[in-house]
């Protein structure tokens, strides 16, 4: 049974004449991949949780433009981030925090540039202030107590932007048996999806990149693979079923476990 | 006096030939276009220490960090015996340094120690490319010329250790023996092992010693010539490599300024038209990218830890980044080649994508960054593949099929995926 939630549009804010505390940028994958919604969902519930005063853009927000920039098509990123720019000054959008590591790699770092400032999080790292505030809080026997549990960096939260810590954080409250993949942090192993990767085939080659990713999370013994990239859970979730695992691993975003752990 | 003379003589078109040749690679990095990458000085200095001269990407692989360490530290520290080595050379004197006394005994002491290191280093090198054969050294990219390079300097740097050694193994034999040209001066703690083996005569003694200072001093300025044709460059060049790095986050492309310029125009009609001919978006040939991505391509010395942590490459795809970086190199040696050779570039009907890098292996990049990430002199593969289908994708329309739709659906819905924008927030409501 879902707790109803409550998600206004920056337009319903500014429409009663108040604006929101922060944008919550949901991203295509959040947006329209069933199973991303369901991260997009329970971040609306920890944001309603802890009483921060969010809206989303709604059918206002546009992709930031990353996949078609990785993909070469320059001209078409600086025109989505453009307008996607246009929408964000005009409600005069201070901060942002986004569930997607290639949006928020976009906005935090290629934005500026075509005038776009904002200060952008990443969800992660919202939830690990939050712990820190001690508004978050694992409830009493939640079902993660030592299960083992590993971590997958995707490159963009990672390398990318060198956020290594704060997913670990918010893990790490579990009280759970924690374990680190073979490649891990800046060494970790791409999940097969960026650079424009995810929209399209693989070249030909003697494997997929997520069944390699996969068998690192098989060889660490770990029931519960975190992710915290709407295209990394794509990519984890596709080798856990090729390699017939689903009863074995459970692939949940940093979002989805927290929620579960909060028992919100 | 001839000796003083041939030694000078040589010493001098060494130094010219490098000069020569050196100049020439600056030539062709200028070839790049521009980039600004001279700004804060305080953080690139850092950088570059770090970096460079303290090894530190090294370390992510320990064992041939150490080994490497050993090599590094040999070469940096062995080189101060040059100058002895070219004073004695022009001045026809022996050991002119030794007026330090202590100090002096103490230096060959270590040098000694770090000849032995050096050379057992590069002998454990040459058997884990040849013996055992590890992967990331025996990819397809380094057949022919590229092992050959490999093994060429590794042997020679043995040779030069052994020669070093040798020469002070005579020359104590000889102070021992009395001799009045070899005063007694150094301190040998590997060459006097070599003492038994050597002969007792005074003229052989002096032979070898005499040989083997010619051999070092002569393979040290043949080596140094070597380099600019060579992969061993990385000596001199992974530290202005290493400093004009980019300094912003990995995840941060470039925005082409000339794109920002048309799309402002677009969206506002009232702005004037974007002033500036462009005459290529994105990169074709090697002459497209920047100063700095050629800097890389002269910089890398293949060794492989882009391409054995590339998850394209691991799993089987024709993409490995150290190929794109010899590619590179490869082209603007040629595109220089061909500008000595008819004054300015003539059209070869050649060009970096196609003729050397193809269009399968740009496509396979996931934009991960490991390969730069790993890359211990901090060059960067992923600003050359970006390029490249940033031409394939602007300039000619040519992208794989599901990438085109991919486009096609941003330009009509905002989104990757064939969905309306309008349906954005259904989510919220389920």
């Amino acid at each position: 049974m879902e707790n109803q939630i409550q998600v206004p549009t920056v337009a319903e804010l500014v429409a009663k004449g108040e604006s929101p505390d922060i944008l919550f940028w949901v991203g295509c994958a959040g947006s329209f991949d069933e199973r991303a919604q369901r991260i997009t969902r329970d971040i609306c519930k920890i944001l309603q949780h802890v009483g921060i005063k969010f809206a989303i853009l709604g059918t206002e927000e546009s992709c930031t433009g990353d996949p078609a920039k990785r993909a070469g098509n320059e001209f078409l990123f600086q025109m989505q981030a453009m307008m996607n720019i246009q929408v964000l000054d005009g409600y005069e959008i201070k901060k942002i925090v986004t569930a997607c590591p290639h949006c928020f790699n976009t906005i935090k770092n290629e934005y500026p540039e075509l005038g776009g400032n904002y200060e952008v999080i990443h969800h992660t790292q919202l939830i690990q202030s939050l712990i820190e505030q001690g508004k978050l809080k694992p409830a009493d026997g939640h079902t993660f107590k030592g299960k083992r549990i590993t971590y997958h960096d995707p490159c963009y939260l990672g390398r990318a932007n060198e956020v290594y810590e704060a997913p670990r954080k918010a893990l790490e409250v579990l009280d759970a048996d924690l374990v680190e993949l073979k490649r891990c942090k800046s060494n970790g192993l791409c999940c097969g999806a960026g650079g424009a990767q995810m929209f399209k085939e693989p070249e030909a080659g003697k494997k997929d990149i997520n069944i390699e990713r996969i068998e690192d999370v098989i060889e660490a013994k770990a029931s519960v693979v975190a992710a915290a990239c709407p295209f990394c859970m794509t990519m984890l979730q596709d080798g856990v079923k090729i390699k017939e695992k689903e009863k074995e691993i459970q692939v949940l975003d940093i979002a989805e476990i927290t929620v579960k752990a909060n028992d919100l | 006096m001839i000796g003083q003379l041939i030694f000078t003589v040589l010493f001098l078109a060494a130094g010219f030939f490098f000069y020569r040749n050196s100049a020439k690679i600056y030539r062709n990095i200028r070839l790049g276009k521009t980039l600004n990458r001279f700004d804060n000085p305080s953080e690139r200095l850092k950088t570059m220490l770090l970096v460079a001269f303290g090894q530190k990407k090294m370390f992510k692989r320990p064992i041939p960090a150490l080994l490497h360490l050993c090599v590094y530290i040999g070469f940096c520290i062995i080189n101060i015996e040059m100058l002895e080595i070219v004073i004695d050379g022009i001045f026809g004197t022996h050991r002119a340094l030794s007026f330090m006394g202590g100090f002096y005994n103490f230096l060959i002491y270590s040098f000694e120690i770090l000849a032995l290191l050096v050379l057992l280093s590069c002998v454990i090198f040459l058997i884990r490319r040849n013996i055992l054969k590890l992967k990331r050294l025996n990819q397809p990219e380094l057949n022919n010329w590229p092992k050959t390079d490999a093994n060429i300097i590794l042997i020679t740097e043995i040779l030069l250790m052994a020669a070093f050694l040798l020469m002070n193994g005579a020359d104590q034999k000889l102070q021992l023996l009395g001799h009045p040209h070899y005063t007694t001066v150094g301190a040998f703690p590997i060459s006097t092992a070599l003492l038994p083996l050597l002969p007792s005569s005074l003229d052989g003694l002096i032979f070898i010693e005499r040989f083997c200072w010619w051999f070092h001093i002569l393979g040290v300025l043949a080596f140094l010539n070597y380099l600019p044709l060579s992969k061993h460059l990385h000596i001199i060049l992974a530290f202005p490599n290493t400093y004009f790095t980019k300094l912003e986050p990995k995840g941060k492309f470039e925005n082409m300024p000339a794109v920002t310029e048309e799309v402002k125009a677009m969206l506002d009609p009232s702005l004037p038209p974007p002033s500036g001919e462009v005459s290529r978006f994105g990169v074709k040939d090697a002459t497209d990218l920047t100063w700095k991505n050629l800097l890389d391509a002269y910089t890398c010395t293949e060794c492989g830890r882009c391409t054995s942590s590339c998850p394209a490459n691991i799993t089987g795809k024709l993409l490995s980044p150290r190929k794109i970086m010899m590619d590179t190199r490869d082209r603007i040696e040629e595109i220089g080649k061909n500008i000595d050779a008819n004054k300015s570039l003539v059209d070869d009907g050649k060009s970096l994508l196609d003729n050397y890098i193809s269009r399968e292996e740009i496509w396979a990049c996931t934009s991960c960054n490991a390969c730069v990430e790993q890359c211990p002199v901090n060059i960067n593969p992923l600003e050359i593949i970006m390029g490249l289908r940033q031409y394939a994708v602007m300039e000619e329309s040519k992208a794989p099929t599901s990438i085109n739709v991919m486009l096609g659906n941003m330009e009509n819905n905002g989104a990757p995926w064939k969905y309306a924008q309008a349906d954005r927030a259904n989510w919220a409501n389920q």
